[in-house]
């Protein structure tokens, strides 16, 4: 079911206490803000996050870290230079992290949306990465048993959706998003244009709406925001 | 003895931009590459036209351009060091599994990634130094060191200490096992692989020289 709502904050208001929750973009590229806000707004703690990282600076997933919403994050690479609300909070032994090789990160969450069990992938064989999983000699390499992320909601972001929800993102703000709304259970997506439905090309539809939940225009949210 | 010294190729040990220099040069015509964060990504600088490099970035592109200036600055075109670029005409836009899907599929040529560490069997060591409190960050590092069908580190050969990168085993956490094919660094170039390690040529040092602080068996390319 397909919903098309009008503000940020009704968009996250049925997100629940524990829920796993991804989040979209890589950098500022695709990280809907306006969304990592109205749930930090919305209050909905001990929750999962899988994201790239682990939030930067003063904003967005970064602030959710730091009021303590966040019991665990899944992510590829949490430690940057302004990644100082989840250092304090790891050091503090105040949040769980799992790492996961950034590939791995996006295969697990495909085979999620595509209803696959878990895949072998030669990633990560022989690092400590791989400890305590099964390996296997497969098409010549070795390669380790991965599991799919699957998570009760997406936030991500896109350029523009139709009246059917088909997306269609900009750039490399696509990276996270398509795999991520096939993932979750409920996706959430914030646009900076909502076009009639038939104008957009079907052969450039990137997103199909089937995977589509809930829609809301946010204005400015994409080329024009600046960081 | 004489055809030992002869892969000396300069006087001097190479800075970083002629190292970044000799990359771009060994790289085939219209390979497809994926240059890693640091001192890999000089190497954009000296690949030439004629060359048609494709540059693939791990977020999501292929065809991307050098990095961005001015009003060329749009915060939805970013490289995988979250540095804004630009794309060239032909580049192509996907989303994080299909990108990762070409990088573990061994669709691209070459990689080229900064290192720790590498051992004498190809062993890469460039993620983790495995302090006690350091928080473990990995990124793309594993899927670049395992998908690429040849993988090129880029280094110093000697840590601050004067101690060789060079290793027979790592001791650093490794990224991928016997994934490193060649070893470009200051004073040499190195090739890796199942049969030992052999010093393609030496800058500003004979390969006696090399031999004496690298603690492994080398051996020279027979011209």
């Amino acid at each position: 079911m397909l919903n098309f709502i009008d503000t940020v904050g009704e968009a996250v208001a049925s997100i629940k206490d524990g829920s796993t929750v991804m989040i979209g973009g890589f950098g500022n590229a695709g990280q809907p803000f306006e969304l990592i806000d109205a749930l930090l707004d919305c209050g909905a703690k001990d929750l999962t996050v899988v994201n790239n990282n682990a939030g930067q600076g003063d904003q967005g997933l970064a602030l959710l870290i730091k009021e303590g919403r966040v019991r665990k994050m899944i992510c590829s690479f949490p430690r940057q230079s302004d990644s100082w609300h989840f250092d304090a909070k790891y050091h503090a032994g105040e949040i769980e992290l799992e790492l996961v090789p950034q590939g791995n990160l996006a295969e697990r969450i495909r085979a999620a949306g595509a209803g696959i069990g878990g895949f072998f992938t030669p990633t990560s064989y022989g690092t400590t990465l791989a400890e305590g999983k099964e390996s296997r000699f497969l098409d010549g390499k070795w390669q380790v048993f991965e599991t799919p992320i699957h998570a009760d909601v997406a936030l991500i972001k896109a350029l523009k959706a139709d009246g059917k929800g088909n997306l269609v993102y900009r750039k490399t703000a696509r990276n996270f998003g398509p795999i991520m709304a096939a993932a979750a259970k409920h996706t959430i997506v914030q646009v900076s244009e909502i076009v009639p439905t038939g104008s957009l090309d079907p052969e450039n539809v990137v997103t199909p709406g089937i995977y589509v939940n809930s829609v809301v225009r946010v204005s400015g949210s994409s080329a024009e925001k600046v960081a | 003895m004489s055809t030992q010294t002869s892969i000396q190729t300069s006087e001097k040990p190479l800075g970083r931009d002629e190292l970044a220099q000799l990359v771009a040069r060994d790289i085939a015509p219209g390979s497809f590459v994926n240059l890693g964060i640091g001192q890999p990504t000089l190497v954009s600088n000296y690949l030439t036209e004629e060359q048609n490099i494709t540059l693939h970035t791990e977020n999501g592109m292929l065809g991307m351009g050098p990095e961005a200036e001015g009003d060329e600055i749009d915060e939805d075109l970013i490289n995988a060091g979250k540095i804004p670029v630009t794309e060239l005409p032909g580049a192509a836009y996907f989303h994080h599994a299909d990108s990762f899907a070409i990088m573990r599929g061994g669709h691209l040529d070459i990689c080229v990634l900064g290192a720790f560490q590498v051992s004498a069997n190809g062993d890469l060591a460039n993620w983790h130094t495995g302090a006690p409190g350091a928080i473990p960050a990995v990124g793309g590092a594993m899927d670049l060191a395992t998908g690429a069908k040849d993988v090129f580190v880029m280094m110093t050969l000697l840590t601050r200490e004067g101690v060789s990168k060079l290793v027979e085993q790592c001791t650093y956490p490794v990224t991928g096992v016997g994934c490193v094919t060649r070893v470009y660094t200051d004073k040499a170039v190195f090739l890796t692989g199942p049969d030992g390690v052999t010093v393609r040529e030496t800058f500003g040092c004979t390969f006696e020289e090399i031999q004496e602080l690298v603690p492994l068996p080398l051996k020279a390319k027979a011209e």
